[in-house]
């Protein structure tokens, strides 16, 4: 596969065309119907829950949130290939695969509405927290890949970056140790084209994003991200090679952010709507759509049924949420170390002291 | 018991973690084949392996990085920056990840890291080879700072680091590297993090070191000795979490603070003490307390180095105005 889709040829990876019918007849990947209609279910649940935080967050009900809009086949087809033992090294916009890794709703919730409790991932193996400084938990995921190959676990790192990612040291860095050390992680780019307002030709005069593993001795693949076949065939093709052969993969997926950076972004400031409603025609949602309509696996009527239950468990989950969720003063302090300082201890005393004073002034 | 001076001392707490731990991993730039610049490492890779104790490519914030995830998965790395000057590229990491990962993750993923750093001028070396910037990570909330100033300490001190589930910075103030020799247990044992340690009882003046500092000041405590004061001398051995109840009762017990540092003096370790006298010790100080540091310069090349050390005639001078004060 590596070959037969060279980034060095800027070659592209792609199974479904933007009406949903199969391209490369070889490259589908072995599915059954009840897992396409639960890959695209997947992929609906994700849009659903997103459109659901945008809108809790226009309500004021959660602060700035990173949208997922348009970029759900990615997630979703590394949430289908990642094994409970494999690891997720997220960036943050990456909905499916934190879901298909155990982190709850509820976690995703109060990250959102500002607990560092939502990071804590009580029912997910092997997932990092969500990583703001750009390109930096690429790192973690070398250093992950050394110590599954130190341990001898049959296991694989999968960490995420964004196109804008590509530029920083760490990105480099990254590729370069696993590449010395022959690690099994997966390196994927989300190519949506913008770093907030910055376009990908901005960032770098590479051809592509993928082609850039050639520097480092790795394998790349560039994949069309908005074809869940594609990124499925690629990330099932990535992760037998990281494992079987402890080496390391570049995949750029290209996509599209139909939404905004974060809800505090006005993209229409900085790309036109004839550039949106091109990749409108690209929307995975839409293509898989039109692939499992000609297959009779889904319908309109179906879409509209899934779509309103979701809505109503993602509303119940999230009234919960926001009726038990507490941040004692405790969790502000007890966190920064492992075994807490002294000096900390007292800190924590002293302000208890004025807390008293307050109260009794009350 | 076998004399060992610093390098060999760190060695040899690597080599029993190496030993019975097969979490821990050593690496860094040269730190394998070579055993690093300064051969603190040298024969570690040979009898643990090269996946144990290996070079890594030429990247601090990579190193670093790595760290991360290794921790993550339950190793234990101890990596090594080269020289104190070359770990900014680093520092990005440092401060978002190894520091926070712990309260990121609420405690799900602990960084059992250790970074050790050369550190301190008086060796004529090139710049960015002589800087103490010590103050900088003490000031990182999630971050232990330890500095150890002798092949004992340094031992001990180490073995805590690596068994520590927080990140340490463990500085090694290498102009003593090969300085000192003691007396150092073949054994296991082990220097607790956060306590200070009282190196000579006094009553005049409570002076306040670390690192390569405690010889410089122990050269000013013998010209002290012969004009008659008697000084306290304390060898921090943390910076943080800082031993406050030592150093305090020490000042109220001689009513005198000097602090003495080879770092740039404001905003530093130093400025600590002196917020620490006041807060702590106010009622009980006869003088104002004091810091005798660098200034806040780079490091001059060496031909200017002698302007910019902190020297024992300089320590003394400033420990008779606090006591005539």
């Amino acid at each position: 596969m590596f070959d037969q889709f060279d980034p060095a040829e800027d070659k592209m990876l792609q199974v479904i065309d933007n009406n949903g019918i199969v391209i490369s007849k070889e490259l589908m990947p072995d599915l059954s119907d009840e897992e396409m209609v639960k890959l695209y279910k997947d992929m609906l649940f994700v849009r659903t829950l997103d459109f659901m935080i945008v809108s809790y967050q226009r309500q004021g009900r959660v602060y700035t949130y990173p949208p997922n809009i348009g970029q759900e086949a990615i997630g979703v087809a590394a949430g289908a290939v990642l094994r409970h033992e494999d690891w997720l090294v997220p960036a943050f916009r990456e909905m499916g695969a934190w879901l298909a890794k155990g982190v709850t709703m509820k976690e995703i919730f109060m990250f959102n509405m500002g607990f560092e409790e939502g990071l804590k991932f009580t029912e997910a193996n092997h997932v990092l927290p969500f990583s703001v400084p750009i390109a930096s938990q690429l790192i973690h995921g070398a250093g992950i890949g050394y110590a599954i190959k130190y341990q001898k676990k049959d296991e694989v790192a999968m960490a995420f970056v964004g196109d804008g990612g590509t530029s920083e040291g760490d990105f480099h860095e990254a590729l370069n140790f696993a590449g010395v050390w022959k690690v099994p992680v997966i390196f994927v780019i989300q190519n949506n084209q913008y770093a907030i307002s910055v376009p990908v030709k901005m960032q770098t005069a590479s051809t592509n994003l993928a082609v850039k593993s050639v520097a480092y001795g790795i394998r790349g693949l560039k994949v069309d991200g908005n074809d869940i076949f594609a990124m499925l065939a690629a990330f099932r093709y990535a992760h037998e090679y990281a494992r079987k052969e402890q080496q390391a993969v570049l995949i750029e997926a290209v996509t599209y952010r139909k939404g905004a950076h974060t809800t505090s972004d006005d993209p229409t400031k900085y790309r036109t709507t004839d550039e949106e409603k091109e990749w409108d025609k690209k929307d995975p949602l839409r293509r898989m759509k039109f692939f499992l309509e000609k297959k009779k696996l889904w319908s309109d009527a179906e879409e509209e049924r899934v779509t309103g239950e979701y809505k109503k468990e993602i509303d119940r989950q999230f009234i919960e949420t926001e009726e038990t969720v507490q941040y004692p003063l405790e969790d502000v302090l007890k966190y920064t170390y492992a075994e807490m300082p002294q000096d900390l201890r007292d800190q924590q005393i002293e302000h208890e002291k004025f807390l008293q004073w307050k109260n009794a002034r009350k | 018991m076998k004399a060992m001076n610093i390098v060999n001392a760190v060695n040899d707490a690597l080599d029993i973690k190496l030993t019975e731990d097969k979490n821990v991993v050593v690496y860094g730039e040269d730190a394998g084949f070579e055993g690093g610049v300064f051969r603190v490492t040298e024969g570690l890779q040979k009898k643990h392996g090269v996946e144990r104790v290996f070079d890594s490519p030429l990247a601090e914030s990579g190193i670093a990085g790595t760290a991360v995830g290794m921790a993550a998965a339950g190793l234990r790395p101890v990596i090594e920056m080269q020289f104190c000057g070359f770990i900014y590229p680093a520092f990005n990491q440092i401060i978002s990840h190894i520091t926070r990962m712990h309260n990121r993750s609420r405690g799900n993923y602990k960084m059992s890291i250790v970074i050790r750093l050369p550190y301190g001028g008086g060796i004529n070396a090139l710049e960015h080879h002589s800087e103490s910037m010590e103050a900088i990570f003490a000031h990182i909330p999630g971050l232990k700072v330890v500095v150890p100033s002798t092949p004992h300490d340094a031992k001990g001190l180490l073995i805590s680091a690596i068994e520590s589930d927080d990140p340490v910075l463990f500085l090694e103030p290498k102009r003593i590297y090969r300085a000192i020799k003691q007396e150092v247990s073949e054994e296991k044992f082990s220097v607790p993090i956060g306590k200070a340690k009282v190196l000579s009882q006094g009553t005049d003046v409570t002076v306040v070191a670390y690192g390569a500092m405690i010889r410089e000041v122990q050269k000013a405590m013998v010209m002290a000795k012969e004009a008659g004061y008697s000084v306290e001398l304390i060898d921090l051995r943390t910076i943080y979490p800082l031993d406050k109840e030592t150093i305090s009762a020490s000042i109220k017990k001689t009513g005198r603070i000097v602090f003495v540092g080879e770092e740039p003096r404001s905003f530093g370790v130093g400025s600590e003490i002196m917020a620490l006298a006041n807060e702590e010790a106010f009622l009980h100080l006869e003088a104002p307390p004091k810091r005798v540091a660098a200034f806040d310069v780079i490091v001059p090349y060496p031909r200017g180095e002698h302007h910019y050390m902190i020297t024992p005639d300089k320590i003394f001078y400033e420990i008779e105005r606090t006591i005539k004060f």
